[in-house]
């Protein structure tokens, strides 16, 4: 149980409430599969059927977008943060 | 020549200032695009005039008429003032949580103003101006989220100024919000500059902003396009702050949060060319002046305080 996981508002129903949660794996892959066995149902909501990261969901490990590092293929280590954020359109434009 | 016609003339061409104190050595340096220096005060005065001539170009914008755009801040600025000079009325739909100054200044440029849930964030403006649009549709939507001339204004504008500035370049840096920044520049600078990096600096606001109901209501502006991206940086508040601050204090510029956040994200490229023994160029944009943030406070006290001011809000 070594990286830390920020589980946004719309995801909380999964994780009893709780905003950071622990996880383990040693890529986005792994942890995804250890979170959706502590929290069943949790990884569908992020993975489409097809295996790619859903088009609404962002995933940053220390604030960098996964999808620049591999995606679900990007590397974890020890200590890591990971962040989990709906799609939004942003602030003031 | 620094003589123009009329104001919608002095629209660009701003000036790019290097930071030797910021910088981390003498061959890896930071610069800053200093978009505050447009009419307005914000780089939003490129796609709003853009987005203007290219409608009046195609005949679906006619003097008269009204425009309607979801924005919270500079866009409907720079919408606002070149709608007046244009001869058009200007609605802006705009989350209720934003500051004050904006609605100000929107105001004095003749804009009105309806009010979208700040819970909703920039998603639920998006949504209620669609909404609108449907009940006044002789209204014309420019849409800057979809809206090819917002991304073209800088593939024609942004992207040669700085090449022509800084020809050495090798990593620009701006804020994700319509992406058109970001896709116009680095589509220019990709055809010209090869091993050219282009980094996305997206602000990550207090939970209140991301409260969707549910993840299929999320939203990605249509004129993203993830192959111009080399990276993609998630700056949280506090970072935004902190850089925000040491950005005057450090280089005497005065800029609003999202630069705090672009300068960040900067930083992190810059740091990361020292270690790997490589030069470095590294530009980056102000986006706006601190002036319109000033009423929340977080240019001074604690950090802890400052990021308490901006909790739920849209500081960039």
């Amino acid at each position: 149980m070594s990286i830390e996981v920020r589980v946004p508002t719309i995801l909380r129903s999964y994780t009893g409430g709780q905003r950071v949660v622990a996880g383990s794996g040693d890529t986005i892959a792994d942890l995804l599969g250890d979170l959706d066995a502590q929290f069943p149902g949790f990884r569908g909501r992020l993975v489409t059927d097809d295996g790619g990261l859903h088009r609404f969901v962002n995933v940053y490990v220390n604030d960098e977008d996964v999808r620049f590092l591999g995606a679900l293929d990007a590397k974890l280590n020890v200590g890591d943060t990971v962040t989990i954020l709906p799609a939004v359109a942003g602030g003031s434009r | 020549m620094t003589r123009y016609e009329s104001v919608l003339d002095a629209c660009g061409n701003t000036p790019l200032v290097g930071l030797p104190r910021l910088s981390p050595s003498d061959s890896v340096r930071l610069w800053a695009k200093l978009e505050d220096r447009n009419p307005t005060g914000s780089i939003k005065d490129r796609p709003a005039l853009w987005m203007i001539r290219a409608a009046e170009a195609a005949g679906t914008l006619e003097p008269g008429d009204t425009i309607l755009e979801p924005t919270s801040g500079n866009t409907g600025i720079a919408l606002a003032m070149v709608a007046k000079m244009r001869g058009y009325r200007l609605v802006c739909v705009m989350p209720e949580n934003v500051s004050a100054e904006r609605t100000q200044l929107l105001r004095m440029y003749g804009a009105e103003i309806i009010f979208s849930p700040g819970a909703g964030g920039s998603n639920a403006a998006v949504a209620m101006a669609r909404q609108i649009a449907t009940e006044h549709p002789d209204w014309v939507m420019l849409n800057q989220y979809a809206n090819i001339a917002n991304a073209r204004a800088h593939y024609e504008t942004t992207g040669p100024e700085l090449l022509r500035d800084l020809p050495t370049i090798t990593h620009f840096v701006a804020g994700l919000g319509t992406t058109g920044t970001l896709m116009g520049v680095g589509r220019y600078l990709r055809e010209k500059v090869e091993s050219i990096e282009i980094i996305a600096a997206e602000p990550r606001y207090g939970e209140l902003v991301y409260g969707l109901r549910n993840i299929d209501e999320g939203y990605v502006p249509e004129l993203y396009d993830a192959t111009v991206l080399s990276r993609r940086f998630s700056v949280g508040t506090r970072d935004a702050v902190l850089r925000t601050r040491q950005l005057v204090e450090v280089e005497g510029i005065f800029a609003g949060f999202s630069s705090g956040a672009i300068l960040h994200a900067a930083l992190a490229v810059a740091h990361e060319a020292v270690k790997a023994g490589r030069p470095a160029d590294v530009a980056f944009v102000v986006a706006d002046g601190g002036w319109k943030y000033l009423s929340t406070g977080a240019y001074g006290g604690t950090l802890a305080d400052a990021e308490d001011a901006l909790e739920g809000q849209l500081w960039a």
